[in-house]
């Protein structure tokens, strides 16, 4: 995968190139892994000002009602997702999931009401299937699109509110969560007070002819630097926020992913709309009985990083193994180590301790409450 | 004398003790280490055998054993501030000592040219 001419590039390529990015093969684009200042300073500077991560090889997806009518495509979607669509207000952005009929998890995505269509974010890794599945279940009702037309970039950090009113003054009433559209430097842009980092922070749909642009400009702000993907893993790690294809895939539920949070009491058992998705039988027994494991954070008690794949052992001696970690790294803001992965719901207790392999040997890691650092969402 | 190996490390050789550490182009590909392992005093390694390893942020690496010998002593001073390999690969962030099975195996590495060459 060394041949980058292989790869699709982000309408942000030549500006990534030019601030000196190491570029790296993810999901099938060529991508800035980190920038000169390195992931470290990348992180940080992220959590105490104003991150710019261009996030373009992910899907955006326009869902519209042949009816015309947005409370068709939101019945619609919710075939597909456990997640409350029709309840979601004009202007709101929820977080949701696609299951399979085993209970798994097909992909995690951003769905926001567009007052006329629904407006989804899905994993660049997953984006073409997402759009299949989609196109199969839903083709009849709805129209779909993918707008491969639009760039997607991110800021993030405490600062990224002030930078960004100084484009749009409005923008310090949306609350996190909301979606609005506005222009940035005459540009028309979807943007959402959401993000991936635990911090506030805005993410911006561009048409991909401003996009570099837009983010040239707004990289002149002196708060903020571009950050790549390196940093963008450590700060959603420590954010005790699920990477799909690490910590959630079609063989972890939403109930084991510890997600019960983004299902919402319409769709549970007793709600006004129980059910009615892939594998509602699985998650809602789940629900009711309890998944016989759980995602959770892992702190290591030593300076040695815990990466993902690493088995979980009971014992410091490595005879009997529970669960394994699904992410792991250095948490910069942390100060230590932070990881999170599987364990037996019996051992998902806060404080519980078990052994981690590395390199041969058994470090002990503690079962610990995520996030690893407080969020600041504006809510 | 300084030699260089193409697994990116340095070696300072002073009769049969080479200081062994990672060299600063070898230090910038990495970025900002946070965690090093170093092996302890009076170990045996053969050349190519994983003898520390280093982590950044995003990754772990292995450092291996530039020629075969006993390790005499590790440097402590990384393994509190792995930051001072990044800042001072070629100096205060050295790894080990190692006293070397073959002294006259150096002449096989290459010198500070040949490295040049390699990363050039």
């Amino acid at each position: 995968m060394d041949d980058h001419s292989l790869l699709k590039q982000t309408p942000l390529h030549a500006l990534h190139l030019s601030l000196g990015a190491r570029m790296v093969p993810f999901a099938g684009y060529d991508m800035p892994v980190q920038y000169p200042a390195g992931v470290l300073k990348e992180h940080l500077h992220t959590r105490v000002a104003a991150g710019l991560f261009d996030v373009s090889h992910m899907g955006q997806i326009r869902l519209t009602a042949k009816s015309g009518k947005l409370e068709d495509a939101a019945l619609a979607l919710e075939k597909l997702v456990p997640v409350d669509i029709l309840g979601l207000g004009e202007g709101r952005q929820r977080y949701a999931l696609f299951t399979n009929a085993e209970g798994g998890i097909l992909d995690d995505l951003m769905v926001a009401n567009r007052g006329d269509h629904l407006f989804l974010v899905v994993n660049a890794a997953c984006k073409d299937a997402d759009f299949a599945h989609l196109k199969a279940h839903l083709g009849d009702s709805c129209d779909l699109e993918m707008l491969d037309d639009r760039a997607l970039i991110a800021l993030q950090g405490p600062h990224a509110v002030t930078v960004l009113a100084e484009l749009w003054a409005d923008i310090a009433q949306m609350r996190f969560m909301d979606v609005a559209e506005a222009e940035l430097h005459d540009v028309p842009c979807i943007i959402s007070r959401s993000g991936y980092t635990g911090e506030d922070g805005f993410e911006i749909s561009i048409p991909s002819s401003s996009a570099e642009d837009v983010a040239r400009r707004i990289l002149e702000h002196p708060d903020v630097l571009p950050i790549g993907l390196g940093a963008r893993d450590s700060l959603r790690l420590e954010a005790g926020l699920c990477l799909y294809g690490n910590d959630i895939d079609t063989g972890t539920t939403p109930v084991e992913a510890a997600l019960e949070w983004a299902i919402q009491k319409a769709r549970r058992v007793g709600g006004s709309r129980e059910g009615g998705f892939p594998g509602a039988d699985v998650i809602l027994g789940q629900f009711a009985n309890g998944a016989s494991r759980r995602r959770v954070g892992l702190k290591p008690e030593g300076k040695a990083p815990v990466r993902g794949g690493a088995v979980l052992f009971a014992d410091a001696e490595g005879q009997k193994e529970v669960g394994s970690v699904t992410s792991g790294g250095f948490g910069p803001n942390a100060e230590s180590p932070v990881a999170m992965g599987y364990v037996p719901t019996d051992l998902a207790s806060p404080g519980t301790i078990l052994f981690a392999e590395v390199r041969g040997k058994y470090l002990p890691v503690t079962v610990s409450a995520l996030p690893f650092v407080t969020p600041s969402y504006k809510r | 004398m300084l030699k260089f190996t193409d697994e990116h490390e340095w070696l300072k050789i002073e009769g049969d003790v080479a200081t062994v550490g990672i060299t600063a182009h070898a230090a910038e590909q990495l970025g900002d280490l946070v965690f090093v392992e170093l092996p302890e005093g009076g170990s045996a390694f053969a050349k190519g055998d994983t003898a520390a390893t280093v982590e950044s942020v995003k990754a772990a690496s292995d450092v291996y054993c530039p020629l075969d010998g006993e390790i005499v002593e590790s440097n402590q001073a990384i393994v509190d501030d792995p930051s001072l390999v990044n800042s001072d690969p070629q100096g205060a962030g050295w790894f080990f000592k190692l006293k070397l099975a073959d002294p006259s195996a150096v002449n096989a590495l290459l010198d500070e040219a040949a490295y040049k060459e390699l990363i050039a």
